[in-house]
């Protein structure tokens, strides 16, 4: 496999690891938490870091997802004591814990492989020269093999507890009735969420982390009405804006994370404009046929309150129209003519008749 | 899309729900609830027979919804303890079916209304295992009993405000419980809706079924229940309707604030 498409590879399965997780987090309203948590992992590498001295050390990652459910707490106990709302709580836990990493950093290993730049937006393209040998066999890169362990443990994860996540935040208390300890869902969670953090944070970066965990799932909210399919959608759309994003980062020669996080927004707007039910294009559609059909129903309403009656012959003219409904004459002449079209309406020179079709209309109106 | 129910296997009948009269179907003891030391229940002690159709009245952070809630073991108590058929809550989860308030959950969640009213079988289920089939058709034929098996494959955030109340009442209906645990089901449906319910809730005690429920319409309390309890913090009153129903107690409950008069 030549370097790039191990790059794209990796990228693609850090992406639909990401993506996992992330749906529950945008339906239980957390997604900022992916943000803190991307930031804080920071943290425990650098004390795993300061403790063993070995930036290879098993204990860094171990450091960072304590640090990361850490954050969790740390969020949660601030706005129990309700003096602080869960979206300042975040605000105020996750820029601590960073810059006392990055403090830490600059003063104990300033000279150390561990620079704020990288934490950033990671550094994807020499991802595939960090290799794994075991016993003089190459296994493949690190970031590979973590992603891949990480996506298996998301799959396991979500496979072994879809139902139980599912009522857990859909109806909590339900789920506590039943015995199924929400609380400890929540935990396992975001274990789960700080494990997969670390493992793409170290190959991509937190800004990418982030928009991998909360884009895609965010899209595929718009598109669909189901919980499974929204996974399967979301892990689809984040592995597209990882591979189109470095396709685009490699044509434009610009960075590889900023290209793939460009294209997560990107796939959002676009479902955002056009998805089929609740985009914005289909949604102002809906809402301009039923302006018409309520235009139309306003006017069948009022010819026939008027049928019969002694101003028949004025109420009932295309001229009355514009004074009696306070529409503009152009807006009257339209529903006139969409009127006549659908066979509600009949014309015979200055006269508007009610068609059968019409008085049905007219009947109904208000009626459901 | 039309979906068409196989015979639902249904859960094996139990034990009748009161195996003799001594055991109440719900029996609260010095129940004493609070939120950082300040009490919201105080020393309560309720005992709930089988078979009743049970409204908890009392105004606004009176304690009613925590009472309920303690009852299903969702708040600690400080003090007291609540019992279901004579055991802990804990081993009775199966004899208690819960409908929440229905503005306790996000309606816009992507799932389908048949699909919320298998989750009332998820308890019976268990860790891990999966619903099949046979949650589908209990699913499906308690939508039925609410009118609403039309709707089974509709998104959730479609529905109204009374058709949510009716997939939340099928959800807990799917349960098969002894004991149904409602916190105002009645707020915010329409007149059609609220007659649909009060008859589903008959229909539940004369299965011999003991029916709780969290309610704010005075008005309605001594036609649609046959036991009371007033709640303020204290219990005030509790017992059969005509004894505890009564201007008095009302006027005690309410701090002499209510303009309802008892109907009888």
């Amino acid at each position: 496999m030549t370097s790039q498409q191990e790059v794209q590879l990796i990228a693609a399965v850090i992406a639909a690891a990401c993506a996992l997780p992330g749906v529950f987090l945008v339906l239980r309203r957390m997604a900022m938490m992916s943000d803190a948590i991307s930031h804080t992992v920071l943290f425990g590498i650098v004390v795993g870091f300061l403790l063993t001295r070995d930036l290879g050390s098993p204990l860094l990652f171990l450091g960072a997802v304590l640090t990361g459910v850490l954050t969790v707490s740390l969020v949660e106990l601030l706005n129990q004591t309700r003096l602080v709302k869960q979206d300042a709580a975040i605000g105020l836990v996750f820029p601590v814990l960073f810059s006392i990493a990055v403090i830490l950093i600059s003063r104990f290993a300033g000279n150390v492989h561990l620079d704020t730049d990288a934490v950033l937006l990671g550094e994807l393209a020499y991802a595939p020269f960090d290799r794994v040998v075991w016993q003089g066999i190459d296994l493949g890169p690190r970031a590979l093999l973590v992603g891949s362990g990480v996506l298996l443990l998301n799959l396991g994860f979500i496979g072994l507890l879809y139902k139980e996540l599912k009522l857990a935040t859909f109806d909590p208390a339900l789920a506590a009735t039943f015995g199924f300890l929400p609380v400890l869902l929540h935990y396992s969670l975001m274990t789960i969420v700080s494990v997969t953090a670390v493992a793409a944070f170290d190959a991509v970066g937190s800004i990418l982390v982030i928009a991998l965990m909360i884009a895609p799932p965010a899209t595929a909210y718009l598109l669909t009405e189901r919980l499974s399919t929204m996974l399967w959608l979301s892990v689809l759309l984040g592995v597209a804006s990882a591979l189109v994003g470095y396709w685009l980062a490699w044509a434009l020669d610009v960075s590889i994370a900023g290209s793939m996080a460009t294209m997560t927004g990107v796939l959002f707007a676009g479902a955002f404009l056009f998805a089929p039910e609740r985009g914005i294009v289909a949604t102002a559609r809906r809402r301009t046929r039923q302006r018409w059909a309520f235009a139309q129903q306003m006017l069948a309403v009022h010819l026939h309150n008027h049928a019969g009656s002694s101003d028949e012959a004025e109420e009932c003219s295309p001229a009355a129209l514009h004074g009696h409904l306070r529409w503009s004459p152009d807006f009257a002449a339209q529903v006139l003519q969409r009127a006549e079209r659908n066979g509600i309406v009949r014309r015979e020179a200055e006269r508007l008749w009610l068609t059968e079709q019409g008085c049905r209309l007219a009947q109904t109106a208000g009626a459901g | 899309m039309m979906y068409q129910p196989h015979q639902p296997h249904q859960p094996p009948p139990r034990p009748p729900a009161a195996p003799h009269a001594a055991v109440p179907a719900i029996a609260v003891s010095d129940l004493t609830v609070a939120y950082h030391e300040q009490p919201v229940l105080w020393d309560i002690d309720l005992h709930v027979p089988a078979g009743v159709l049970l409204a908890i009245v009392g105004p606004n952070g009176a304690g009613k919804t925590t009472l309920m809630k303690a009852m299903l073991g969702l708040v600690k108590p400080a003090a007291g303890q609540v019992a279901i058929f004579g055991g802990p809550y804990r081993q009775q989860r199966q004899r208690v079916g819960y409908v929440p308030q229905r503005g306790s959950v996000d309606w816009d969640f992507p799932t389908s209304v048949l699909d919320v009213v298998m989750m009332g079988r998820y308890g019976a289920l268990g860790w891990f295992r999966r619903p099949g089939r046979n949650e589908r058709d209990l699913a499906f034929t308690a939508l039925q009993q609410v009118n609403m098996e039309a709707y089974a494959a509709r998104q959730i955030s479609q529905l109204s405000g009374g058709q949510q109340q009716r997939v939340f009442l099928a959800r807990a209906l799917v349960q098969a419980a002894d004991i149904y645990l409602m916190d105002e089901p009645f707020q915010g449906v329409d007149a059609v809706t609220e007659h649909a319910i009060i008859e589903l809730l008959r229909e539940l005690r004369a299965q011999g079924k003991t029916v709780v429920v969290v309610h704010h319409d005075l008005q309605t309390v001594p036609e649609y229940f046959d036991w009371v309890t007033l709640l303020n913090v204290r219990r005030i009153a509790h017992g059969p309707m005509a004894e505890v129903f009564t201007e008095a107690n009302l006027s005690h409950t309410y701090g002499g604030r209510t303009a309802a008069v008892p109907r009888r």
